[in-house]
């Protein structure tokens, strides 16, 4: 395998092997036209300077990066620092992509959006930039999602979109891609799917992540002004993907910033227990790309598990994929319960409640630190806020909500 | 010149359409998708499409999706299903159980991949199969089944829809063998009321385009349906239609199930004449 490089993917959207597009060929005119709008977006200044400006005036940007002073105390050995992506409007790093996509929805001249969100961070992040562009929203969120993420839920109803629910399969993000994939099949000549992580057939994943790569710019040049020089480690949790790849790539060249990707480990090892699709998994076809899968030996695609809903995911980015396999970026897991023990911890020592998904970063975070001497730097990218999951962790603990 | 091209090339001399029935291996299990194809070659059917059961078919309707979820809750395997193609076309040597239309398998590239291409294609051509269908492997990502394909002379049908711009399905037509599935609507599998006149007009064209046969599939339910796009296609593929009948042998005797979906069939069938 070749190095990791930032020059990808290629015209035909591959990371090295891995990305592609494998999707029927009702879609592929659609994704041609992305494609080509996306390039004249990308290179006219005045979607950069409109897009800017949202991010600052709308999302608050440039989140900031926290000095976490009694968290490092506790583990008592490197600086951890947070990007806090959780203080941005809608609560999570989803809404630096669906302001994005819903500016190129715009210059498509189409009028309806459909999403799919497993945690309905993203949900919610659509809907608020349908709302902003005044685009008609639909939602598509698993049953099993709709249940324990109940507050992003109603946001999103309030912010005027749909929210259909998915009872098929597991009722989980990966049934919520394949339910608004189905609906893309229809409506594809006045529909843009916004699809919100760094995965589906290509020009998904490139899109998402240069949407996303304002985290990982902010994150470089605010170690520089901030500490003066770059971090050792930087760790964010790995789903679809989406917030690593967004502050992994700008750090693609320096190669001595370690990047380490965190999935979720869920009940445990065994196949169906967990989400940890890049330690466990191996290459084979889901939504539309080549990447890491797990699925059995028929191709068939395995349940997953996790404590976060928008870890639950049996796929994950192509370009992680190409990372692992040129070595550029580790991925490890952490579990349901230690994930649900840095959540307690951040909460108690910095008075920060991370999302659930965010909260496994944090969980690596705790281990790498200590082990690592008190002048090196990691950074966490701490990709949500925890207000969702509230009455999930007060279900889990049997305590009233 | 595999089995398919064989069997355009007697209907175009005859002056007839195919008729193609699509019906999900393995639900409720393989011997009543054993007996289906039995019932509808004795209907006058002329292909089948068996689609090999996925866990996320993008896109199908939900009658599909839920005969694919039934046959896999039933640990439906590749393995089986091809074994099950051998006995019924006679591929792995035993008596055929029919004098049996040729089969195309119609499978995500996920469980393609998942097998291997080479081995895909050499064990189920191996079980008597004599094509593929792989609905989520577009043109550009199609090369290195197809080049395996070509050397076997194993049929890879590929889709054209309507959103295929014309410049695009001359390519697509130049790369695929066996027949041209052309998909009649902009959505996914399932039965409709009606479907778009404009078919007629694409379809026309693309035969001038190709020496291929062109059939065409989705939605396809009525036999006023058969009556409109028989004139200006090769064949027609039946779905979700029949797949919703089929879905009927959970609850009532396999006899009764069989004859009114050979029943359904036959009338579709009467309307291509």
């Amino acid at each position: 395998m070749a190095q990791a490089t930032n020059d990808v993917p290629n015209a035909v959207g591959r990371f090295g092997p891995f990305g592609g597009r494998y999707v029927p060929e009702t879609l592929i005119h659609a994704l041609e036209e992305l494609a080509v709008e996306y390039e004249k977006a990308a290179a006219d200044p005045a979607f950069h300077r409109e897009l800017d400006l949202l991010l600052r005036d709308y999302v608050g940007r440039p989140s900031p990066l926290y000095f976490a002073e009694r968290l490092t105390e506790h583990c008592g050995g490197a600086k951890i620092y947070l990007k806090r992506e959780d203080l941005n409007h809608t609560g999570a790093h989803k809404i630096n992509n669906t302001l994005g996509q819903a500016l190129l929805t715009v210059r498509m001249g189409k009028r309806r959006v459909i999403a799919e969100t497993g945690a309905g961070q993203h949900g919610v992040a659509t809907a608020t930039a349908c709302a902003r562009f005044g685009l008609e929203c639909v939602v598509y969120m698993g049953a099993e999602d709709i249940r324990r993420q109940r507050p992003n839920v109603f946001s999103m109803k309030l912010l005027g979109a749909e929210v259909r629910p998915v009872t098929g399969g597991s009722r989980t993000l990966r049934d919520a891609i394949n339910e608004a994939m189905r609906d893309w099949m229809s409506s594809v000549e006045t529909t843009h799917y916004i699809l919100g992580s760094v995965v589906g057939p290509h020009p998904f994943p490139r899109i998402v992540r240069d949407f996303q790569t304002v985290i990982g710019r902010e994150t470089r040049s605010q170690c520089l002004e901030q500490i003066g020089r770059l971090p050792e480690v930087i760790v964010a949790c790995v789903g679809g993907g989406s917030n690593a790849a967004g502050i992994f790539y700008p750090f693609i060249p320096d190669a001595d910033v370690e990047l380490v990707g965190v999935e979720a480990g869920g009940r445990s090892r065994r196949l169906g227990d967990h989400a940890a699709t890049l330690c466990h998994g191996r290459p084979g076809v889901l939504h539309g790309s080549f990447s890491y899968v797990l699925q059995d030996e028929d191709g068939q695609t395995c349940d997953v598990h996790s404590v976060s809903a928008g870890l639950d995911y049996p796929g994950t980015g192509p370009e992680h994929s190409f990372w692992k396999e040129t070595g550029r970026a580790a991925y490890t897991s952490v579990d349901d319960r230690e994930a649900l023990e840095a959540c307690d911890l951040l909460a108690r020592l910095e008075g920060i409640l991370p999302a659930l998904e965010s909260a496994h970063a944090v969980a690596e975070a705790l281990k790498i630190a200590p082990r690592r001497k008190q002048e090196e730097i990691v950074v966490v990218n701490l990709s949500g806020r925890g207000d969702k999951d509230a009455a999930e962790i007060a279900r889990l603990r049997g305590e009233e909500f | 010149m595999s089995s398919i091209d064989l069997l355009f090339q007697r209907l175009r001399t005859a002056g007839k359409k195919a008729f193609m029935p699509f019906i999900t291996a393995g639900d409720p299990d393989l011997d009543f998708t054993e007996a289906v194809i039995g019932e509808l070659a004795g209907r006058g059917c002329d292909l089948f499409e068996l689609g090999i059961p996925y866990s996320d078919p993008i896109a199908d309707g939900p009658v599909i999706q839920a005969s694919y979820n039934r046959a896999l809750e039933k640990k439906i395997k590749l393995a089986d299903i091809l074994e099950r193609i051998g006995k019924i076309t006679g591929g792995t040597g035993c008596q055929p159980v029919l004098p049996a239309p040729p089969i195309v398998t119609m499978a995500s590239y996920a469980v393609v991949y998942r097998h291997g291409l080479e081995k895909y294609v050499a064990d189920a051509q191996a079980a008597g199969a004599a094509g593929a269908i792989v609905p989520d492997l577009p043109v550009e990502e199609a090369a290195p089944l197809a080049a395996i394909c070509r050397k076997a002379d194993f049929s890879l049908i590929q889709l054209i829809t309507p959103t295929t711009p014309r410049d695009r399905a001359k390519r697509i037509a130049e790369q695929t063998t066996g027949f041209i599935y052309y998909v009649s609507i902009t959505g996914i599998t399932g039965e409709r009321e009606s479907l778009p006149p404009q078919i007629l007009d694409d379809v026309a064209w693309l035969r001038q385009q190709t020496p291929l046969p062109v059939c065409i599939g989705f939605g396809i339910s009525r036999p006023e349906h058969v009556r409109m796009l028989a004139p200006v296609a090769d064949g027609l593929i039946v779905g979700s239609a029949i797949v919703r009948r089929m879905a009927e042998a959970a609850v009532k005797p396999r006899r009764q199930v069989l004859d009114e979906i050979g029943r359904f069939v036959a009338s579709l069938r009467a309307a291509l004449e």
